[in-house]
């Protein structure tokens, strides 16, 4: 069956495809201008300040010991997170798509709560809760325990903030997968283990590499809620961006961007993942 | 393996899906579920594989209690609608899954699995797809693939749900045929769902029509076709013509309908319905006759026509043309039923399942 078109072919010199107007011409230009002015400008602005007084300086800022315990304290977290974080999502993606059980819905609603709570409150929160003055202060005390304003404190308020990046990945693509083919593999005598190894795992594993890159990158540039409960002690409980915003206010401006171009880095290299994985996941 | 179901209910939240479920289907049988959706067919199926669990009621196969089995240990063959193929890994990876999650113990050897698959896949007609994934393959083919993954682990019973729901007709009659010669060469119980009458009736032994939760009838085709054991059974069956008459003595009157052809009932005296198929039912010109001509069409060899009375009844005719009286439309006819079943009124519509049926409604 042949349409007839609406214009005669030889109206344009690509049928279906109409001249780009004036219009269309502007609103492209107004685009790559805001992205150049609001994302690609300050971003390698950074990187030519960081080098602004050459290599030797820039080498120096980083292997200054303090960044360097900044950029390893930064890592230590992501790494402790992520997993933390992954299995957690997958948990609860795992146990919202493929079971029914009372309170299913109001699990769905709490893995979001962190999106919408700024990040300082939950950290005000924690601060409350295992501060020295908080809840459990008295007790942690007796055991001995530092939470707040150490490694623990971090690493929980990091944890809040990116609890709902590997769940909200992975949760809509289990859900659209249904439960056949689990059941299948049930039928056919797989264990728990073997169903979720050999079958769901890797169905997800695109979108769960995907939340993972978004969980890192969001763990390494953490600022708000740890800020209220690391206390910023230099070489100690200081992560990457609150050192940047030391260096910042003790006004050593090339220190402060040469340990922010290693925070950018990681989020370029973040980007190129996320990126890939996209066009992976088709 | 012989299975036994009794007494068996389901509720979901407020929905009765089983209403207490009685059946019995004999080693080496091929059994269809026939019924509408909702009619819990699908749900009995999922109790027999062990995904869904009966708030009541037995199960067993081969004297063996199934409910105290979990799936993985009953050893069946399930094969999903839309066939849950795994879409990772290849034709002969998803086959060899069954043999492949074995415990160490029983595992055989990996030559002995790959000579399983490469035999199961030559018996299917498979053999070209080993390496393709479940994305390259038509959906006879995806079919195809999960009855041999379903196969490969040689079940006790082999159970599939709409089996050839998600194909087109063509290649729906070409799998039942061959379903059929897979199940003869196999011989193991299979049970299989289906809202397709003719699939049901041309592919199995025996015939279970499901309705709201209940087992309506148990028999053969021809059974089900001529002595619906309810009015349920009836309408499924394409009985659509509802007509109310009066019974005495066994013999059904009404007006303008000319019912001499149905035999006597031992049915009381009263009122009743029959339930007759449009292409049972003749319109025989009669100027005395209540029924008018309402609507008339052809397709050739069939006239189609619609006759309505008075007070709004209408009733579907579907006759051969060659040999029908000359009709217009607005013509007076009467109409002679060929054949038809007749309940009772007082009788309700989803009333007690398998009735002796030749005695009840005889033709």
């Amino acid at each position: 069956m042949s349409v007839q078109p609406l214009i005669a072919p030889d109206a344009t010199p690509h049928p279906g495809r109409p001249a780009r107007t004036g219009g269309a011409r502007l609103l492209v230009g107004l685009a790559v201008v805001l992205t150049l002015l609001i994302v690609v400008a300050p971003l390698a602005y950074i990187f030519v300040r960081a080098f602004s007084e050459g290599w030797q300086v820039y080498a120096a800022n980083i292997m200054d010991p303090d960044t360097l315990h900044a950029i390893w304290l930064t890592s230590l977290i992501a790494v402790i997170v992520v997993p933390l974080n992954i299995g957690f999502g997958i948990a609860a993606a795992w146990a919202i798509a493929k079971h029914r059980f009372p309170g299913r819905g109001a699990l769905v609603t709490m893995i979001e709560i962190p999106f919408s709570i700024s990040p300082i409150i939950a950290g005000i929160c924690y601060l409350l809760l295992y501060g020295r003055q908080g809840l459990l202060g008295p007790w942690l005390r007796e055991m001995d325990l530092q939470v707040v304003f150490a490694l623990p404190g971090i690493v929980l308020v990091t944890m809040f903030v990116t609890a709902p990046f590997v769940a909200r990945e992975v949760l809509p693509l289990m859900q659209a997968q249904g439960t056949d083919q689990e059941q299948a593999a049930v039928t056919l005598g797989a264990s728990g283990w073997q169903v979720f190894r050999r079958v769901t795992l890797p169905n997800i594993k695109w979108a769960l590499l995907y939340g993972a890159v978004l969980c890192t990158a969001r763990a390494v540039g953490e600022f708000g809620g740890v800020s209220v409960v690391s206390g910023s002690v230099r070489g100690q409980t200081n992560t990457l961006p609150l050192h940047v915003e030391l260096l910042f206010n003790d006004l050593n401006t090339v220190g402060a961007f040469a340990a922010a171009s290693t925070l950018t880095l990681i989020a370029l290299v973040a980007l190129a993942l996320k990126t890939a994985l996209e066009a992976r996941r088709g | 393996m012989s299975i036994t179901i009794s007494g068996m209910t389901k509720r979901f939240d407020r929905t009765e899906v089983l209403q207490g479920i009685d059946l019995d289907v004999a080693d080496g049988e091929l059994v269809a579920l026939l019924g509408p959706s909702g009619s819990g067919k699908t749900t009995l199926l999922k109790i027999i594989a062990g995904l869904e669990w009966p708030d009541s009621g037995r199960l067993q196969v081969a004297g063996q209690d199934w409910l105290q089995l979990a799936a993985r240990d009953r050893r069946i063959g399930f094969v999903f609608q839309h066939y849950a193929l795994f879409p990772h890994m290849s034709v002969r990876d998803n086959i060899a899954f069954g043999l492949e999650v074995m415990p160490r113990g029983q595992r055989p050897s990996r030559a002995q699995i790959a000579a399983k698959v490469d035999e199961l896949m030559a018996f299917l007609q498979i053999d070209q797809l080993a390496d393709r994934y479940p994305a390259q393959l038509s959906g006879g083919q995806r079919q195809r693939v999960a009855l041999g993954r379903a196969l490969a682990i040689q079940p006790r019973v082999l159970l599939l749900d709409e089996p050839f729901g998600a194909l087109d007709a063509a290649i729906r009659r070409d799998l039942r045929r061959w379903l059929r010669g897979v199940h003869e060469a196999t011989g193991s119980t299979t049970i299989f769902v289906t809202h397709d009458q003719e699939e049901a009736f041309e592919l199995a032994d025996r015939v279970v029509v499901m309705g709201a939760g209940r087992i309506e009838q148990i028999g053969h085709a021809d059974d089900i076709h001529d002595h619906p054991a309810s009015p349920f059974v009836a309408r499924f069956m394409g009985a659509t013509v509802e007509l109310p008459v009066t019974l005495a003595a066994g013999r059904a009157t009404g007006p303008g309908l000319d019912l001499s052809a149905l035999p006597r009932r031992a049915l009381p005296d009263g009122p009743a319905r029959i339930f007759a198929r449009p292409a049972d039912i003749r319109a025989v010109p009669d100027p005395a006759a209540c029924w008018t001509v309402s609507s008339l069409g052809s397709t050739g060899a069939e006239l189609h026509l619609t006759a309505t009375k008075p007070d709004g009844t209408e009733v579907e005719v579907q006759m051969p043309r060659r040999g029908a009286p000359a009709l217009s439309r607005g013509a007076p006819v009467a109409l002679r039923i060929e054949a038809a079943a007749v309940f009772p009124d007082s009788r309700r519509d989803h009333a007690a399942p398998v009735l002796p049926l030749r005695k009840e409604i005889a033709r």
